[in-house]
């Protein structure tokens, strides 16, 4: 007999819609990251790469998990 | 039929009754609200992509970082006798040899400055006016201070990378590289 899914349609719509404007907000965020990475890399500044790596992981990370989370839903 | 139930049958983009459709669209239905699912789920996939290309430049500032403590310092370089450098004059070098370009600008009879000759902004070549104390960058109209290298007017934020100087036996010559954020 297959399982019923936890939520309906319409609320795996508004959860993936939710999950999407979550998304691109990191994305943006890692946007950001990536040029004041850039701009003090160029300007030999090296001090800020291993945190500025760890936090584009971490975001990375963030999105992997939500969107495994929507497939999970599926189930 | 629970109501969760009757939310998993098709429905096609018009909302009205599988038995209202076109004949062709009852032989080959769409389900909108399942297609407009899977499009957003799809796109949240495609971003996950965009954040791991980000990611992978994250990594790639430390690879680059990596290699470039691995290359020696260069040895210090002869530019130019003093005598060969008039007052308020300039001349581009290169240093290390395989470098992009560099400029040497002497200010008076006791100083000299050298950075690099490319516009932080965009790499356009930047010339000297010596009589107003400036770099001037002509793509963009960049501005660079010429006492300091750091950035007046235009588009550059990052002051150009200053090129360290001695004079030596009566000659200038450059010691090392100092890229500067500020």
């Amino acid at each position: 007999m297959k399982r019923k899914p936890r939520f309906t349609r319409s609320q795996r719509m508004t959860i993936a819609t939710g999950i999407l404007f979550i998304v691109v907000i990191i994305i943006i965020l890692q946007l950001w990251l990536f040029t004041a990475t850039m701009n003090a890399f160029l300007g030999g500044d090296t001090a800020i790469l291993w945190p500025a790596a760890i936090a584009s992981l971490v975001c990375l990370g963030l999105n992997g998990g939500l969107l495994w989370y929507l497939y999970g839903l599926e189930k | 039929m629970t109501n969760q139930d009757s939310e998993q049958l098709t429905v096609p983009p018009d909302g009205r009754s599988p038995a209202e459709q076109p004949r062709w669209r009852q032989d080959f239905p769409i389900d909108w609200p399942q297609d407009e699912y899977l499009s957003r789920r799809e796109f949240i996939k495609f971003l996950l992509l965009t954040s791991a290309a980000f990611s992978t430049g994250q990594l790639w500032f430390l690879v680059a970082d990596f290699l470039q403590r691995r290359e020696a310092v260069p040895a210090p370089q002869v530019i130019a006798a003093v005598a060969d450098v008039p007052v308020g004059s300039s001349l581009i070098f290169k240093y290390p040899a395989d470098s992009p370009a560099r400029l040497l600008v002497r200010l008076d009879e006791e100083t000299f400055v050298a950075y690099e000759q490319q516009c932080t902004h965009l790499t356009c070549p930047v010339i000297p006016h010596v009589d107003v104390g400036e770099l001037h960058c002509p793509c963009h109209e960049g501005v660079f201070d010429l006492l300091t290298g750091r950035p007046l007017a235009g588009p550059p934020r990052r002051p150009l990378a200053r090129v360290t100087l001695e004079i030596r036996d009566g000659n200038v010559v450059a010691t090392g590289i100092q890229k500067r954020t500020v």
